[in-house]
């Protein structure tokens, strides 16, 4: 008669045999092995590392795998594991001027010291399905050539020079970077940590914001002063060692947005800037977090705060995929005991207005009255 | 039913015991004696990523990884049930990160972590009860911002609650909140006792048990220290009132319970049966049988 749902663990348990046959899916199909990962599903890696703020390509395609490709799962498994790591501090800010350039581009400037260097991009590509790629046919060397010796000052700094941009800013000397790992958010929020967010904040939904921007929702007239991709070295100070230890090189993309100018009474006008820096290869993502940031600054310059893009609040509160789809997929657990709550009250009123309806049928004029 | 003990499961090779590292445990419990000093209020922590996804209980896992020890009896439920799926997952998770021993039952349990039920048993001094909660804030869906629902709470500005409650009997002639109905804590903090049903409300006053409420996601822990007053919010034309239910649980006759309707064909044939499954199983293995029980024999 009345089958109680028992045996959740050994469902589960079935349930997760089964995830872990479909995951290996064809026994006649090779597995992947995570060097194929890393090697030739290289953005993928990069998306799980930056949004999984954890910078180790081995465990970002191990998590891809483990995913079945499903990328916030992915994200999600890197971060589980990245917040168990010890912190033994906190690495030296990196130069990014002093980068290691694979790609430059700059929309500002038709050239610049340093030039406009393409790097393995997309861009300009058609988007025709390539047969070839069904198979493993020879790939050509790229073309290479020595390293440019030449410095490639960052267009901000450029600008800088004649004052025609705000500086790059500086965290008051009683300011340590904030860590939002560590600490629970607080609002309003300093820009340090708005950046921490937004560095691992959802590529499509900072995609959609900084698209809203452009389109009239806290327009801001950007332009993309430069995009670099390349690598830093990243050292740490250790306090016996009267020099800071090197622990090694990381890929990573920067955008330097150049915004729309201020000006006040006091101070002539200038441009403005948003700073995306995402670990990898990600030029929308790094693209996108400039706008947003820049967006969430309207306070700073006074601006009217009057769209989803410059709400501090909705944005960063909004922005970890890894927060939203469990929010968002904990709706399957269930919830029948407060549906019965709600199925009483809703029988209740129901039959409250049935009564009162039959009321008024058997006494109009009563009811009228 | 009896305990059962993770003799079996191997113990996770690389993780503390139950899994977070003694210093997030220590910043967990100062934030959990924080919200013990004051109670109702929400006070934030720094909410750490958990195996489990956010919004299926990494805020009751975190409180209860840091107040748990090698000698306590956990006991995990979630709908008033020990066996549902997640509860079962969390209660996994606990044996194979912490090795402790589970109950099911709610006398015996030293922690009781819970998802929307508070155990029909009452409880005792030394128990601790831990809330998943999924968004602690009980002005949110009246005002969106932290920044102001903070503030409201610092100036005991609840008057939008009020007006929210009034409306509902202006519009149904009842309060349309059903569970996750707003209390007040030693007549200080409005607060949200968690997506529980409303039944249990009266639980929570002047429980001897510690109640802890963890919410991961939104990164907030509050607590009500045993013996406080928890009144939920009323008019006095309008008394705050419990749901009834119209019969007893169909499987052993208790009354005065929470029932869960269980649907038994698509012709609108259904039963009530106990909620909280192991007070149900206690009450029929000491020989009370139901309405539906009896039929089956």
């Amino acid at each position: 008669m009345y089958v109680a749902v028992k045996g959740g663990e050994a469902a589960i348990d079935n349930a997760h045999r089964l995830l872990a046959d479909r995951r290996r899916g064809d026994r006649d199909v090779p597995a992947l092995g995570l060097d194929q990962i890393v090697e030739q599903l290289a953005l993928a890696v990069d998306r799980v590392m930056a949004e999984g703020s954890l910078y180790d390509r081995e465990l970002a395609a191990l998590a891809i795998r483990q995913a079945r490709g499903d990328m916030i799962e992915a994200i999600f498994l890197v971060r589980a594991y990245r917040t168990t790591l010890p912190r033994f501090g906190y690495a030296r800010p990196a130069d990014t001027g002093a980068m290691l350039i694979e790609r430059r581009v700059s929309a500002t400037y038709k050239d610049l010291p340093g030039g406009q260097l393409l790097g393995p991009t997309f861009d300009y590509t058609h988007r025709l399905l390539d047969p070839e790629l069904a198979g493993d046919a020879p790939v050509a060397a790229p073309a290479t050539r020595d390293a440019d010796t030449e410095a490639m000052p960052r267009v901000s700094q450029i600008l800088a020079r004649d004052g025609l941009i705000e500086g790059d800013g500086a965290l008051p000397d009683d300011r340590e970077p904030g860590d939002i790992t560590r600490e629970p958010p607080e609002f309003p929020m300093e820009r340090d940590l708005r950046l921490q967010a937004l560095a691992r904040g959802d590529e499509g939904f900072l995609l959609a914001l900084a698209y809203s921007t452009q389109r009239g929702y806290a327009r801001s007239h950007p332009f993309v002063g430069e995009i670099r991709i390349g690598e830093l070295d990243i050292e740490l100070e250790v306090p016996e060692l009267p020099f800071p230890v090197p622990l090694g090189r990381i890929q990573v993309t920067e955008c330097q947005m150049v915004n729309q100018f201020q000006g006040s009474a006091k101070a002539p006008p200038q441009f403005t800037r948003g700073y995306g820096l995402v670990f990898g290869q990600s030029e929308r993502k790094a693209m996108a977090m400039a706008l947003c940031d820049r967006a969430l600054r309207a306070g700073e310059f006074g601006e009217d705060v009057t769209a989803p893009a410059q709400d501090e609040e909705f944005v960063i509160a909004h922005s970890d995929n890894v927060q939203a789809t469990g929010f968002v997929e904990h709706l399957k657990l269930p919830h029948y005991v407060d549906f019965q709550a709600e199925l009483d009250l809703v029988r209740r009123l129901r039959a409250e207005a049935e009564a009162r309806m039959n009321a008024a049928v058997e006494a109009p004029g009563k009811a009228a009255e | 039913m009896s305990d059962s003990v993770a003799e079996t499961l191997p113990q996770a090779p690389s993780y503390n015991f139950a899994y977070l590292d003694e210093q997030t445990k220590r910043m967990i419990r100062r934030a959990i004696l924080k919200g013990i000093a004051i109670p109702g209020y929400q006070v934030p922590f720094a909410s750490r990523e958990m195996p489990m996804p956010y919004g299926w209980g990494t805020g009751g896992v975190q409180v209860t990884a840091s107040v748990i020890g090698p000698d306590d009896v956990l006991k995990v439920i979630d709908q008033g049930a020990d066996d549902t799926t997640n509860a079962v997952s969390i209660r996994a998770f606990f044996q194979k990160v912490a090795r402790v021993a589970v109950t099911t039952e709610t006398a015996r349990a030293t922690i009781i972590q819970t998802r929307h039920r508070i155990p029909e048993h009452p409880l005792a001094e030394g128990q601790v009860l831990v809330y998943q909660v999924p968004i602690p804030e009980p002005l949110r869906f009246l005002e969106p911002r932290e920044t102001e629902t903070r503030k409201m709470h610092a100036l005991e500005e609840y008057g939008l609650m009020h007006v929210k409650l009034y409306e509902d009997i202006a519009r149904h002639g009842h309060i349309a909140t059903t569970y996750a109905y707003p209390v007040k804590v030693e007549g200080r903090y409005v607060m949200d006792p968690s997506p529980t049903p409303k039944f249990d409300n009266p639980k929570m006053h002047r429980s001897p048990a510690l109640q802890l409420f963890g919410a991961g996601r939104e990164k907030r822990i509050y607590a009500i220290p045993p013996y406080c007053d928890v009144v939920s919010l009323d008019f006095e034309d309008h008394p705050f009132k419990v749901q009834e239910f119209d019969k007893p649980c169909a499987l052993c006759g208790a009354e005065n319970v929470y029932l869960d309707e269980v649907i038994l064909d698509d012709r609108g044939g259904h039963m009530f049966v106990c909620s909280d499954t192991d007070f149900c199983e206690k009450r029929r293995a000491a020989g009370h049988v139901g309405e539906m029980a009896q039929a089956a024999e």
